[in-house]
């Protein structure tokens, strides 16, 4: 190295590259290492303990043939789509109204932005009394008289992964909307004036001129909507338990019970890797779109 | 070897006569009794090991043994041990045991001659592995108790029942007085622990160790544990409406009389005398269900993890000694409401229901329970199948049994 006259490219601002020394080894050995190491042991028949004993794809033949996980998956699916759709479109509804130079916006923001500052564990527990058939809403509407009224999620099977959304959603929504706030201030005056002069109503204007000027501003939304979609397990374990019996299970619950509580780590790791896969399927296609596309043209 | 373990025993005999602080080690103990009752209980061992001369440094974890036992044994193999910790005797340690974890009492147990002390045998059995003894039992708790309150039979207007069939029987008068007749709790392992005491009551003790003990998946499916099912099936229709989650909780549903009766182990009556109730009087127990009288050993047990320390080695010793000590014994198991792991001791003080145990305990009924035969990767999917069942009317008992002899089929 020391023969060649100009610096070596490896020496280039070296500054930067010792600073990033710690992130890259984090992601290295931390993200990328642990995760290759989960999905060696999935192949094991571990159970307290990890050990190198291969028993090929049996866990996950266990895994697809669990009912409780089939139940995790389908709840996954429910609140995912939901929870996608409802907290992009109530977050924009939201961040436009605002949007239209109304007084007291401050307040508002402020409201609306509170609930996410709990953790879902708070939030949880919170929803898991309002939606308590005889102190929550349940109990207050029959009280004002309506007494033939019901709303009872959380002990019902077949809805109670809707009383787990509608938290979500209150938790949530209040961020994104902030998202999409900025992203509309982001928008030029410009354009809206061009737009008035052209006579274009408003909501078309929304919907074919700033919407996709907000492309970014919904990508990064996108991403962070989606990844608390699949680590959702805090909310579920303070609101429900996974319960009425196994109604509300989610995937990321399943990981933690069978590690931990049955000492199954082999199938724990099967099934988070289950999960890994379900992520990679997701953005890798994505990933090529948004990424790959872009080096051609 | 033999050497250090005449000075370690010496020092212990020495300690217990000359109590003070001045030798005093800390030693951690970790455990899951944190119930008004349980801390009670605890409290009793601390204070005969504080008089040991050492110090007990209580380590209690919240939230019953499901929560408690993956801190403890991540602590165990993430290499910051405890100085002892409780567990259920039978196979949740085996595998910290079999990694060379936990320390080999053996030689203490010879000396101190537990085989003669512990009765039932099948106590230590659960401690034992490959022909060594690894845990200190401290108590049996068994599940089989049915825990009815006569208030709410006598609101009914019918007599309180001698067994599960009358119960069962009975179930309709209660609903009529508006009165829940079965309460489960929400929790996996009660909804799973009621079965099971079904199947050794209703099924018998037979059809119970060839379900879990010789995990025969044929008979599962059978005729004979079909009945079983169709008594789960009456538990769960006579359990629909209770909407409470913790096992206390359901256990208060029958002190105030607004539940009938609960299957639970009986732990369940520390709570009945914490409330200040009499038993026969303001509560009915009937052990196996009233059908098949019979007690599990399992229970309570501390192992010791293996320390590099001589001194907190030697506090391992004493605290293994103390546990079994016949006045512990007596004064934990008084609090705990458990029955005490020697057959020697007496037990004046004990109430009704706890002499009830003691006397099928004298007769030898004993078998043992699901913590001892099955693993916990097993008991998981039948909690998760039974708190499925219970929860779930329309789930039909014919699929559930077909998933049960699966488990049982598939279980190691």
């Amino acid at each position: 190295m020391s023969k060649s006259e100009r610096p070596s490219q490896l020496f280039r601002n070296l500054n930067a590259k010792v600073a990033s020394i710690p992130m890259i080894f984090t992601a290295l050995v931390i993200f990328v290492g642990g995760t290759l190491w989960t999905v060696l042991y999935s192949f094991t028949n571990s159970k307290l303990l990890p050990r190198l004993h291969f028993v090929g794809l049996d866990q996950y033949y266990r895994l697809w043939a669990t009912p409780r996980w089939l139940i995790s998956i389908e709840n996954l699916l429910i609140y995912g789509v939901l929870s996608l759709v409802f907290s992009l479109v109530i977050g924009f509804l939201l961040a436009a109204l605002l949007d239209q130079k109304i007084r007291f916006e401050d307040t508002f923001r402020t409201i609306f932005l509170y609930p996410f500052a709990l953790s879902f564990i708070v939030t949880g527990l919170v929803w898991q009394w309002l939606l308590n058939p005889e102190f929550g809403v349940q109990g207050v509407v029959r009280s004002l008289g309506w007494t033939s009224f019901s709303f009872n999620p959380l002990y019902d099977s077949s809805i109670v992964i809707y009383g787990i959304l509608i938290a979500a959603l209150w938790q949530g929504t209040g961020l994104i909307m902030c998202l999409m706030l900025a992203g509309l201030r982001g928008i030029d005056e410009d354009i809206w004036k061009a737009a008035r002069v052209d006579g274009i109503p408003t909501w078309k204007t929304y919907l074919f001129i700033i919407i996709p000027m907000m492309r970014p501003v919904f990508i990064t939304t996108l991403v962070i909507v989606a990844s608390n979609i699949v680590r959702v397990y805090d909310l579920v374990v303070a609101q429900t338990s996974g319960g009425p019996g196994i109604a509300s299970e989610v995937p990321a619950k399943y990981v933690y019970d069978y590690m931990f509580f049955a000492q199954n780590l082999g199938q724990g790791f099967a099934a988070s890797t289950m999960m890994l896969l379900s992520v990679i399927i997701v953005i890798v296609p994505w990933a090529y779109l948004e990424f790959g596309g872009k080096k051609r043209v | 070897m033999r050497y250090q373990l005449m000075t370690a025993a010496l020092a212990a005999t020495v300690a217990l006569q000359f109590a003070g602080p001045a030798a005093a080690t800390d030693l951690e103990v970790t455990h899951w009794w944190t119930s008004g009752g349980e801390a009670a209980a605890v409290a009793e061992l601390a204070k005969a090991f504080d008089a040991t001369g050492n110090h007990w440094v209580d380590g209690a974890i919240a939230g019953s043994g499901g929560t408690a036992r993956p801190i403890m044994i991540s602590r165990i193999t993430g290499g910051d041990p405890m100085g002892a910790t409780q567990f259920n005797h039978g196979r949740q340690a085996e595998e910290l045991v079999q990694a060379g974890l936990m320390r080999d009492l053996t030689d203490l147990a010879t000396k101190e001659k537990w085989t003669e002390i512990v009765q039932p045998k099948s106590l230590l059995d659960g401690c034992t592995l490959d022909g060594k003894i690894y845990c200190v039992p401290v108590n049996i708790h068994s599940w089989q108790w049915l825990w009815l309150s006569n208030a709410a039979f006598k609101k009914a207007g019918v007599p309180v029942p001698k067994n599960w069939n009358e119960y069962v029987a009975a179930a309709p008068a209660l609903e009529k007085a508006g009165i829940l007749p079965l309460a489960v709790g929400g929790q996996p392992w009660q909804a799973s622990g009621a079965f099971d005491v079904l199947l050794a009551a209703v099924g018998g003790t037979d059809a119970f160790l060839k379900v879990y003990k010789d995990k025969d998946a044929e008979f599962a499916a059978g005729p004979e544990v079909a009945k079983v099912f169709k008594a789960a099936d009456d538990a769960r229709k006579m359990a629909k409406n209770t909407n409470v989650q913790d096992w206390n909780q359901a256990t208060n549903l029958v002190i105030t009389g607004k539940a009938g009766g609960q299957i639970m182990g009986d732990w369940a009556q520390g709570e009945f005398q914490v409330a200040g109730q009499v038993a026969g009087k303001d509560y009915t127990c009937l052990p196996g269900l009233g059908l098949n009288e019979m007690i599990a050993t399992g229970g309570d047990a501390f192992y010791f993890p293996l320390l590099k320390d001589p001194e907190k080695s030697k506090a391992q010793e004493v605290l293994a000694h103390t546990l079994l000590d016949p006045k512990t014994q007596v004064a934990f198991n008084l609090k705990k409401g458990s029955l005490p792991v020697r057959g020697d001791v007496d037990l004046k003080a004990a109430n009704d229901c706890m002499k009830k145990g003691l006397e099928i305990l004298a007769k030898g009924n004993v078998m043992p329970w699901t913590d001892q035969l099955l693993s916990q990767d097993t008991q998981k999917q039948k909690e998760d199948l039974f708190s499925e069942f219970f929860a779930k009317q329309d789930m039909t008992v014919e699929d559930a049994q077909k998933r049960f002899a699966t488990i049982v089929g598939s279980a190691d």
